[in-house]
């Protein structure tokens, strides 16, 4: 297939960067041609500030904050991530039933993602990515497009922000009323 | 925190389309009864809420709401060093506590590229596998007081005591034993404990045949089990379902066997233990198949187990032995360093998957080179596993779901983390 843009070996693991809009054909692909039949996991990683100085802690000024915005951190300048884009989304497929061989083998597919940018829902190929795809945008703010039921999972309904974003503040809680002095 | 986005709405489920893990009523009939199960149910085994609609008896919608325990493991990890971070592993999956502490060392062993000692490697099987039996053990107690059996109940933990005494004996902590260490494990087994363990078998054995005549032929539990909660192989492959619950289903998919094994399961030579079936019924008895299995691998384990060092020998990961702390100026150093700043993990991405009481467990961990991880993500069984629910709940009876909750076996810090 020409869309692999990048293949990544790591300590004998497999990761293959494609673009985003052929996810949904790559994993349809490697389900019905392949024999990838599980899929076991998805992992975003939010790479802003990547071995730089880690953008974001709590620093809330007088008119409220912006907790996504990586410029209202105190620390000024944001450092390069490491690949193209902000996030990683990564597919960890494996195959199970299809084997005969007795080699079940992993792959990961990985897509670049800025924010405000979206990725199609793999319910439709692999089911069992419902609840990872809602804990993704719970936690990292992705949006899976075409996902019936994009509503946050382990956060409650009403929370702000997305807790697993590097620019979300740890450690602090703001101070109510303290800027009405 | 103050809320920041939309406020609080619940979503009707009208308004929602149908997903793979949630069940809606078809139809609109007004004498529908919408209750919720738990999220204090003893049932539910953890903080669970089960959003159940109810057709008289029959169960015609379901969702589940999670997040209740949930405490934020991944971001705290993030904020720590690996070897600070292996505390906190084993308080999500808390049944099967040793496997998430493997599971996190072994992780960070390969992205290090060490190698663990053979010793350690035997003993960390020895104690994955007591931590499965005490896994398995509470879900058979627990399960079966959710079907109106409790005297199992007070069988089963009498024998999990025993094999928390036996992690008590070699690290002073009942759960959470944070035993295992990067690069081995943190100390030797003590002297006697070899003996206590063998004594340990013969009775495990006696009391998986006391269970098995408990339950085995009792028509009450048979009625309740045989043929409830189906499960089709391929459904279970499509949900993502791994572990005893796949292996219940006919699929011989088992991580301590699948391309080898990891750890000392490759020189142990375990054949997966598989139930046809996929009902109730095939699950629970896929677990007490695998309690023998883990009987005879412990006895494998205590038969062959080889001498050596039960830690590697490399100073920039490993701390110290105490003594030396006291006539070595370099590993006081070493020593100090390593709490202080930690080791450093070159950068990249690795999966290290396990297979623990309720399937793969898997730590993707992303390293920047740096001495704490960048992103740590958990790959936990239960979260996966609860999604076929609502699939499998379609139509039954109320009682019968509390069954097949039961069988799926998900453990709620596993869920939330």
């Amino acid at each position: 297939m020409g869309v692999i843009i990048r293949r990544v070996e790591h300590r004998g693991e497999l990761t293959l960067d494609i673009p985003v809009d052929r996810l949904l054909d790559v994993c349809g692909f490697l389900r019905d041609h392949e024999g990838y039949d599980l899929l076991s996991d998805v992992t975003v990683v939010d790479y802003l500030g990547y071995q730089g100085e880690v953008a974001g802690y709590w620093g809330g000024g007088s008119d409220g904050r912006d907790i996504n915005h990586y410029s209202h951190s105190g620390k000024g300048a944001v450092p390069e991530a490491a690949g193209p884009k902000r996030f990683a989304v990564s597919t960890t497929l494996c195959k199970v039933m299809t084997v005969t061989d007795g080699n079940h083998r992993r792959l990961r597919i990985r897509v670049w993602l800025d924010d405000n940018e979206s990725i199609s829902t793999l319910i439709s190929v692999y089911p069992s990515a419902d609840f990872h795809e809602r804990e993704a945008f719970d936690l990292m703010g992705i949006t899976f497009e075409g996902h019936p039921n994009l509503r946050r999972i382990l956060m409650p309904d009403d929370w702000g922000g997305h807790p697993q974003r590097k620019d979300y503040p740890i450690g602090g809680e703001p101070v109510q009323f303290s800027d009405e002095v | 925190m103050a809320a920041t986005e939309l406020p609080r709405t619940w979503p009707t489920q009208k308004v929602l389309q149908p997903t793979p893990s949630e069940l809606y009523p078809s139809s609109d009939n007004p004498d529908l009864l919408e209750i919720n199960l738990g999220p204090n149910h003893p049932s539910t085994h953890g903080v669970l809420r089960v959003v159940t609609t109810l057709d008289g008896e029959i169960v015609v919608g379901l969702k589940c709401e999670v997040g209740y325990v949930h405490t934020g493991i991944e971001k705290n990890i993030e904020q720590k060093t690996y070897w600070k971070a292996i505390p906190y592993v084993p308080r999500m999956d808390y049944l099967s506590f040793f496997s998430g502490e493997t599971a996190f060392c072994m992780s960070t062993e390969k992205a290090l590229e060490l190698e663990v000692p053979r010793r350690a490697e035997w003993i960390r099987v020895l104690f994955q596998e007591l931590a499965r039996l005490h896994s398995h053990l509470v879900f058979l107690g627990t399960g079966s007081v959710d079907l109106g059996g409790i005297a199992l109940l007070f069988y089963c933990f009498r024998a999990r005591d025993e094999v928390l005494d036996l992690f008590e004996m070699v690290c002073g902590a009942r759960m959470h034993p944070r035993y295992c260490q990067v690069g081995g494990v943190a100390e030797d087994l003590p002297k006697g404990f070899e003996a206590i363990c063998r004594k340990f078998i013969p009775f495990m054995r006696n009391q998986l045949d006391q269970y098995d005549e408990l339950i085995g032929a009792n028509p009450i539990w048979l009625g309740r089990t045989k043929g409830v909660g189906v499960l089709s192989p391929e459904f279970a492959m499509q949900m993502g379902l791994t572990g005893p619950n796949l292996r219940a289903s006919g699929v011989p998919y088992d991580l301590r066997s699948a391309n080898g094994g990891y750890g000392a399961y490759r020189e142990l030579d375990y054949t997966p233990v598989v139930e046809q079936g996929g009902d109730v019924h095939a699950r629970f008895r896929v677990r007490i198949e695998e309690m023998r299995a883990s009987v005879d691998l412990i006895e494998k384990v205590l038969d062959g187990m080889p001498g050596g060092p039960i830690i590697a020998d490399d100073r920039k990961v490993v701390l110290p032995p105490r003594h030396e702390l006291h006539t070595s100026m370099e590993s006081l150093i070493h020593h100090f360093k390593l709490v202080t700043e930690g080791f450093t993990v070159p950068a990249g991405e690795v999966y290290a998957p396990i297979e623990s009481a309720r399937g793969e467990f898997g730590f993707h961990l992303i390293a920047d080179g740096g001495p704490k991880p960048w992103r740590v993500r958990l790959r936990s069984p239960s979260l996966v596993l609860l999604q076929s629910l609502a699939p499998l709940c379609e139509g039954v009876y109320l009682a019968d779901l509390i069954a097949i909750l039961a069988s799926i076996d998900p453990v709620l810090g596993d869920v939330d983390r």
